[in-house]
């Protein structure tokens, strides 16, 4: 069982992110950085089935800028064998691009299943993904919330609004891994010193045209600040009156 | 021609979805931008046909039908295929989905067909020159993205609610068409669909949202959290991922970073302490409320209305009194 699993470098979220100069990205200046949570799952998910086969390689491909190598250790820490950098700096925001570079990458590649996170946490796209299953021309299943492999085949669920769906495919696939099929691993202390004699490929990525790009970040118009009410049971009667008067929900 | 806009439909179970309504509104009021008429693709198994017509209420101008029995269940290969040889085939200028659960793996498989990026989750949408540009929130919400489409035809997905279904009755002419190839032969296959609670309010749906959290301290104590929902008649119930994570709440009901992300009309946390990873998921709701012991709380930062003490006595008075407000 070979498989790949496409991770992305993201900042951390709890931030009160700022604007750069150029009023079409976020102010990188003492951001902190990670593996995109969902990436996190994927590999994850990713490690448990080589292990409970006792056999296989789990290869980590990113898209990114030279720091992107740290995601890439860390998912070698975690257990992945190797690891390969498409350089792209920036990462561009169009998500065909970057698929095409994936697809590139991957094409070839004897792999039985391709993971990805269901959605980097920063640009929220969701769709490289099954983009990159087109590219491919391979069996996808998107936002998987558990997924099987057996006797190449697959079973996934996905969560719908209210509902479920079960899915059956044919391998070689590409899933994209929703919360829920694993909860990542801390790299052991053996894994972080493994992890830097791992071999670490890197080579441009091939995104060919950008179609779409960011021409404008900005931060959300401010909450007005809220009030409190009051303390406790005595409070009530005044929330109700201004649900009612003031947000008219009521 | 090329001012045309596709829009596409969802169903489930043979009916559409409220998010079908959205999508041809979204087209709509596109097309309308430029001159140009609206055509909308139903796939579904034989008798959906029967619900096309609704469609023209919206705004479509052309419906086109595609009953086949492989179409029942979720059919993501059939339905991409379906789609993007229809886009090819009309010359359109934008095909516009909604991202629902399954907008959210259908629309990128179309973009990927027709070989361009896709624009997703778009906040709002609209047409500038030869360009697409729509609003994306990112990072969590924090941030909002403007972005800018230069391809053609532009394939944009609609965060569900964004825009509201707005009647707009066109005289539609529906049209019956064959599949793109075999809808049965897709490798890709829903092999059950499992239904929930059809009583129970989606989160993505429900105008108003009662969540619980830590402070509920119990899993029993959720029935505070339901009987205030009930109350308000028109309420889902959501939760907190420290809660989902307990095994107090399935987790469908999470909301947050790593869960649904909702803004409903009204959201009232209960015992919430208003971690970023919650507020990710509900902090663009309409109207805040937050019930807490700790006038400290973060949740207090971002609700319109607060109530410092103990949950278990300020919900069951908050419950009374909508029940009461209610009856008026």
């Amino acid at each position: 069982m070979k498989i790949a699993v496409c991770i992305k470098r993201v900042p951390e979220m709890d931030v009160r992110f700022k604007i750069a100069p150029s009023g079409t990205s976020v102010d990188e200046t003492g951001l902190k950085w990670d593996m995109s949570d969902f990436d996190g799952y994927a590999v994850e998910a990713a490690l448990q089935m080589t292990e409970k086969l006792g056999s296989g390689e789990v290869v980590v491909v990113t898209v990114g800028p030279d720091a992107a190598q740290e995601t890439l250790r860390k998912a070698l820490s975690m257990g992945a064998a190797r690891a390969i950098h498409l350089k792209a700096d920036p990462i561009p925001f169009d998500n065909f691009a970057i698929a095409r570079a994936l697809a590139a990458e991957l094409q070839g590649g004897g792999y039985d299943l391709i993971l990805f996170g269901k959605m980097s946490i920063d640009s929220s796209n969701g769709a490289v993904g099954p983009i990159t299953a087109e590219l491919l021309n391979l069996p996808c299943v998107a936002a998987a919330s558990k997924l099987e492999v057996a006797n190449g085949k697959g079973t996934a669920r996905r969560e719908l609004e209210g509902a479920a769906e079960l899915l059956e495919f044919p391998l070689p696939a590409v899933v994209s891994i929703d919360e829920g099929v694993a909860r990542p691993r801390y790299p052991s202390l053996k894994g972080i010193m493994a992890a830097k004699k791992k071999p670490l490929e890197v080579k441009p990525a091939q995104l060919g045209d950008v179609r779409m790009t960011v021409s404008t970040m900005a931060l959300p118009p401010e909450r007005p600040p809220g009030r409190i009410l009051g303390d406790g049971v005595a409070a009530v009667p005044e929330l109700v009156r201004l649900l009612q008067t003031e947000a008219k929900v009521l | 021609m090329a001012n045309n806009v596709l829009a596409f439909a969802e169903s489930r179970g043979g009916d559409l979805r409220k998010v079908a309504y959205e999508s041809v509104t979204v087209a709509r009021v596109l097309a309308d931008a430029t001159g140009g008429d609206v055509h909308v693709v139903v796939a579904g198994p034989p008798g959906i046909a029967a619900k096309a017509g609704a469609l023209g209420t919206y705004g479509a101008d052309v419906v086109t039908v595609v009953e086949h029995a492989a179409f029942a269940d979720y059919n993501p290969e059939a339905l991409s295929a379906l789609l993007a040889d229809r886009a090819k085939s009309g010359g359109y200028r934008v095909v516009a989905l909604i991202a629902s659960a399954q907008g959210k793996d259908l629309a990128p498989r179309v973009a990927g067909k027709l070989g361009v990026p896709l624009a997703s989750d778009l906040t709002t949408v609209r047409l500038d020159g030869d360009k697409v540009v729509g609003t994306h929130p990112v990072n969590t919400g924090k941030v909002i993205a403007t972005v800018t489409l230069a391809a053609n035809p532009a394939v944009v997905s609609l965060r569900p609610g964004a825009v509201t279904a707005a009647e707009k009755p066109r005289s539609a002419r529906v049209e019956t068409a064959a599949p793109s190839g075999d809808p049965a032969a897709s490798r890709v296959k829903v092999t059950q669909t499992i239904a929930g609670n059809t009583a129970k309010l989606d989160l993505g749906d429900a105008p108003v949202i009662v969540s619980g959290g830590r402070g509920l301290k119990a899993p029993e104590n959720f029935k505070l959290v339901e009987d205030l929902a009930a109350a308000f008649g028109n309420a889902a119930v959501g939760a907190t991922r420290a809660v989902t994570d307990d095994g107090w709440r399935p987790h469908s009901d999470q909301i947050g970073q790593t869960g649904r992300q909702v803004s409903p009309n009204l959201y009232v946390a209960v015992g919430i302490s208003g971690a970023i990873q919650h507020l990710a998921g509900m902090r663009t709701s309409k109207t805040i409320v937050a019930i807490n012991k700790d006038p400290e709380a973060p949740i207090f930062k971002v609700a319109d209305y607060g109530i410092v003490g103990d949950v278990l006595e300020v919900v069951p008075a908050l419950t009374a009194a909508v029940k009461a407000a209610k009856a008026h």
